[in-house]
């Protein structure tokens, strides 16, 4: 940056441009998943039987242990942030990037887990039994499958992007200084976190 | 923020997991859904605010960015309501 | 680095450094991966205009067909899969990213006082993409059964049903919504961080005010057709039941989503050329424009209400009567901020030092055919009327006046005003006058035919029709060869004044925004300081009442004392 722009009057803070972008393209996830909200909010509204007895084919306690699994990742990973941003303790915050990578790939495991017990009982799309059943029982785990299977994508997706941040704190290419890749890998991993805090009392918690 | 302060946060979280699982099981009926997802804003606004940090951030624009998103997202899903409503 | 242009060869033959792979970084694979918005708006430029020129001539192949109703040129599923290209081709890979990746890229860091986008590599990656997305359109033409026959509108439940290539097709189209959102988000954040001091958001160029609102409806609507065509893909291949009416899936719930998206994309569409007609008109009337806060509230207001109507294409489908009202209300409402607009621009003229230029005339024939379109579009937004009017050719007649008459003569019109400043050339200004009549002529006797015929009756999307309409279609047909007569003219000239157009000068036109005070074309950087800007963007004379734009670029720093 040549100096005569320092003179410019927005920040100069690198930093601030970087997380402006990452929340927008936060935004327009939001907006994607939005679109299937949408779908889930009219079939639930028009099927309410059905869908509350697709919920009780669930496992609440795989639901529950998941969500678990992801709020304290998203503990984990702004620890990690804090860590070398505030303390400049590289090593806790590898550690802790670490742990949230390893939480990820939990919840990833207890996910196949759960849809393993739904693919024996013949409860995913296209299954013979699952066509038998009632259209508002069809569409709850139409809707479960895609959504909860795009969600696992974006998981898979934040974990290589930490994995990448992991690397780069190592190799003391992410610094205290210059941790805005850092930052904005923190602020996408929330993100999934936040998809997955409404999804599960969507599809797990229909009373 | 502190260490303490944000395993204070998630500790709020977990306990409002074990709430929005409990009522669940209470069986609200029609409201059940409401409670549902109200336990989820709130879980939702402390991750955006703490864990994100938005509760320190200066800038008017990156405060307003999730405001748009949720007003964007309820219009989306409000007007379509009108049609399925209403048929 | 400040020179009139960069590369090597002679005076009148070479083109920009950023035209060609002699810039910096040097080389072809210097050119194609270049940051340099620069670079990257005419990267753009080029696939842009070959795709209009492709879709166009499917648009020319389907007017023949539809010279008797039994011929056989074009008929059955060819017709169905022709026309459903010239759609997704116009509509993703024309109009929709035209004028804000090939205008946008070049010219909003110059017009802000900034170096370059926000997002320089990111910007590079949404060209690649929409390359990409391009590509894939294009397999789907060679492979498997053959191109989409279910309209750029994918309509459930047949998209889900044809064997046709559907999931390379809506595949080619999520990719491009992809590279859509990335350069909306490259442009938010490049109106708020990237600006020079003293440009203060009430001095922006509106043209900057309508692509940045355009960027906003491109990050938060386009997600929602990401979803749609994600859907479909899932739907055909796993059968998950959320558009199969024998599962309990609701079609109508597609074409909300799909119109959720779709109609703000038209205003993504208008937004940016709106802007371009605002920046135009008060150069060539040497006069401020009218009106500056409401144009600029004005765009913010299209852009948001704009996102509530999209159920007016649903009027007939079997939604609720209800929603139904909603969206006409809101859709009547639409047309205010539009109609401002209008005002606002003939009321600059009015009492203005008028230069009938090429750029101007643009600029006219948008806001006489725009205003065309956006009157029958009343008729549309109307419930009663449009049970009339619905899937007839008056639907066809008035998104052809509002896209073609308006974004597309917005887009002709930025190509006339900027050419001189991004290639350092000039054009024949008096052939670019004649081109100018022959596509306004064609323009209006093909397309006002069409609304006569779509209000007698005639239906959209068929390849033949009954023997009372022959003689309307003929004159439709023959407006249209000349329409595409002044195309040609037009591109013609301006090819030619590529290669062999005298040099031109920094300011032909006059303008007070910054691109007209920086050489034509720009150099790598193009301010050699950062500029301060201490007045507006239609400011045409300083105190002493002499006009700004008759001096050197050069004396004209610093700016004038406003």
């Amino acid at each position: 940056m040549s100096s005569s722009h320092s003179q410019s009057v927005e920040a100069h803070d690198e930093g601030v441009k970087a997380r402006v972008g990452i929340w927008l393209f936060l935004l327009s996830e939001i907006l994607l998943f939005g679109g299937m909200f949408l779908l889930y909010s009219m079939y639930r509204y028009k099927n309410p039987a059905d869908f509350h007895a697709g919920s009780m084919e669930l496992s609440r306690f795989d639901g529950t242990l998941n969500t678990i699994v992801l709020l304290t990742s998203s503990l984990t990973v702004v620890v990690a942030l804090f860590s070398l941003h505030v303390k400049q303790n590289m090593r806790r915050a590898a550690i802790f990037l670490a742990a949230t990578i390893g939480l990820g790939l939990t919840f990833l495991v207890v996910k196949s887990f759960e849809w393993g017990a739904k693919f024996e009982h013949g409860l995913y799309p296209g299954a013979k039994f699952l066509e038998s059943q009632p259209h508002g029982f069809i569409l709850f785990f139409g809707l479960y499958f895609t959504m909860t299977g795009l969600h696992a994508l974006h998981v898979i997706v934040g974990m290589v992007v930490l994995s990448f941040v992991l690397n780069f704190v190592l190799r003391r290419k992410i610094t205290p200084e210059r941790i805005n890749i850092m930052e904005n890998g923190a602020l996408y991993w929330h993100l999934v976190d936040i998809i997955w805090i409404f999804l599960f009392p969507l599809f797990y918690l229909i009373s | 923020m502190t260490y303490p302060r944000y395993i204070f946060v998630w500790a709020g979280l977990v306990v409002l997991t074990a709430i929005t699982v409990t009522s669940a099981s209470l069986n609200f009926g029609r409201i059940g859904i409401l409670i549902v997802l109200a336990i989820a804003a709130i879980k939702s606004t402390l991750v955006i605010l703490y864990f994100m940090n938005l509760f320190f951030e200066k800038r008017l624009l990156l405060k307003i960015l999730v405001p748009i998103a949720i007003c964007t997202l309820a219009i989306f899903i409000g007007m379509t309501y009108t049609d399925v409503l209403f048929r | 680095m400040d020179e009139h242009g960069g590369g090597n060869g002679h005076p009148h033959n070479h083109f920009p450094w950023f035209a060609t792979s002699e810039g910096k970084p040097a080389g072809l694979i210097g050119f194609l991966t270049s940051t340099n918005h620069k670079r990257i708006g005419t990267l753009y430029l080029v696939p842009i205009l070959s795709f209009f020129s492709i879709a166009v001539i499917l648009g020319v192949l389907m007017r023949i067909q539809m010279l008797s109703p039994n011929s056989k040129f074009l008929a059955g599923t060819l017709y169905n899969q022709i026309f459903t290209l010239h759609g997704v081709i116009m509509i993703f890979l024309v109009v929709i990213p035209a004028i804000p990746t090939i205008f946008g890229n070049f010219f909003l860091p110059i017009l802000i006082g900034g170096k370059d986008m926000a997002f320089p590599r990111l910007n590079l990656f949404t060209w690649y993409l929409y390359i990409a997305g391009a590509v894939i359109l294009l397999v789907s033409l060679l492979t498997g059964k053959g191109p989409a026959d279910t309209g750029w509108t994918f309509y459930v439940p047949y998209s889900l049903r044809t064997t046709v290539n559907v999931p390379f097709a809506v595949f080619g189209v999520f990719i491009l919504g992809m590279s859509s959102i990335l350069t909306g988000l490259n442009i938010v954040t490049t109106v708020h961080m990237e600006r020079a001091p003293g440009m203060k958001f009430s001095r922006l160029p509106l043209s900057i005010w309508g692509i940045y609102a355009t960027a906003w409806v491109q990050v938060l609507a386009t997600p929602v057709i990401g979803i749609t065509m994600v859907l479909i893909l899932v739907e055909r291949i796993f059968g998950i039941g959320v558009f199969d009416p024998s599962k309990g899936g609701d079609p109508l719930l597609y074409q909300h989503l799909f119109w959720i998206y779709s109609h703000p994309a038209v205003y993504i569409m208008i937004l940016p050329a709106m802007g371009v007609i605002s920046d135009i008109i008060p150069v060539f009337s040497r006069k401020n424009i009218f009106g500056y806060k409401t144009i600029a509230f004005s765009s913010l207001a299209i852009a948001s209400v704009g996102s509530l109507v999209w159920g007016h294409h649903m009027y007939v489908s079997g939604q609720s009567d209800t929603a139904g009202i909603v969206f006409s209300l809101l859709t009547f409402l639409v047309a205010v901020p539009s109609a401002i607009k209008v005002f606002n621009w003939v009321a600059t003229l009015y009492k203005g030092s008028i230069k009938m230029d090429p750029p101007f005339l643009y600029a006219l024939g948008f806001i006489a055919l725009f205003a065309i379109g956006g009157l029958t579009g009343l008729i549309l937004g109307a419930l009663s009327t449009d049970v009339h009017t619905h899937d007839t050719y008056f639907v066809v007649g008035h998104f052809h006046y509002v896209i073609f008459g308006g974004m597309g003569f917005g887009l002709f019109a930025a190509l006339h005003y900027w050419f001189p400043k991004m290639w350092g050339k000039t054009y024949n200004e008096k052939f670019a006058v004649v081109a100018f009549i022959v596509l306004f002529v064609g323009f209006n006797v093909f397309y006002m035919t069409i609304l006569i015929l779509g209000w007698a009756g005639m239906p959209r999307r068929y390849y033949s029709y009954l023997p009372q309409f022959t003689d309307l279609q003929r004159i439709a047909t023959y407006g249209s060869w000349i329409m595409v007569a002044g195309l040609v003219m037009m591109f013609g000239n301006l090819l030619h004044g590529l290669f062999r157009g005298k040099k031109a000068e920094d300011n032909p036109w006059g303008g007070a925004t910054l691109e007209w005070q920086i050489p034509s074309p720009p150099a790598e950087h193009s301010f050699a300081e950062t500029p301060v800007v201490t007045h507006g963007p239609y400011v045409f004379s300083d105190d002493n009442g002499d006009d700004l734009g008759k001096k050197e670029p050069h004396e004209q720093q610093p700016q004038s004392k406003r």
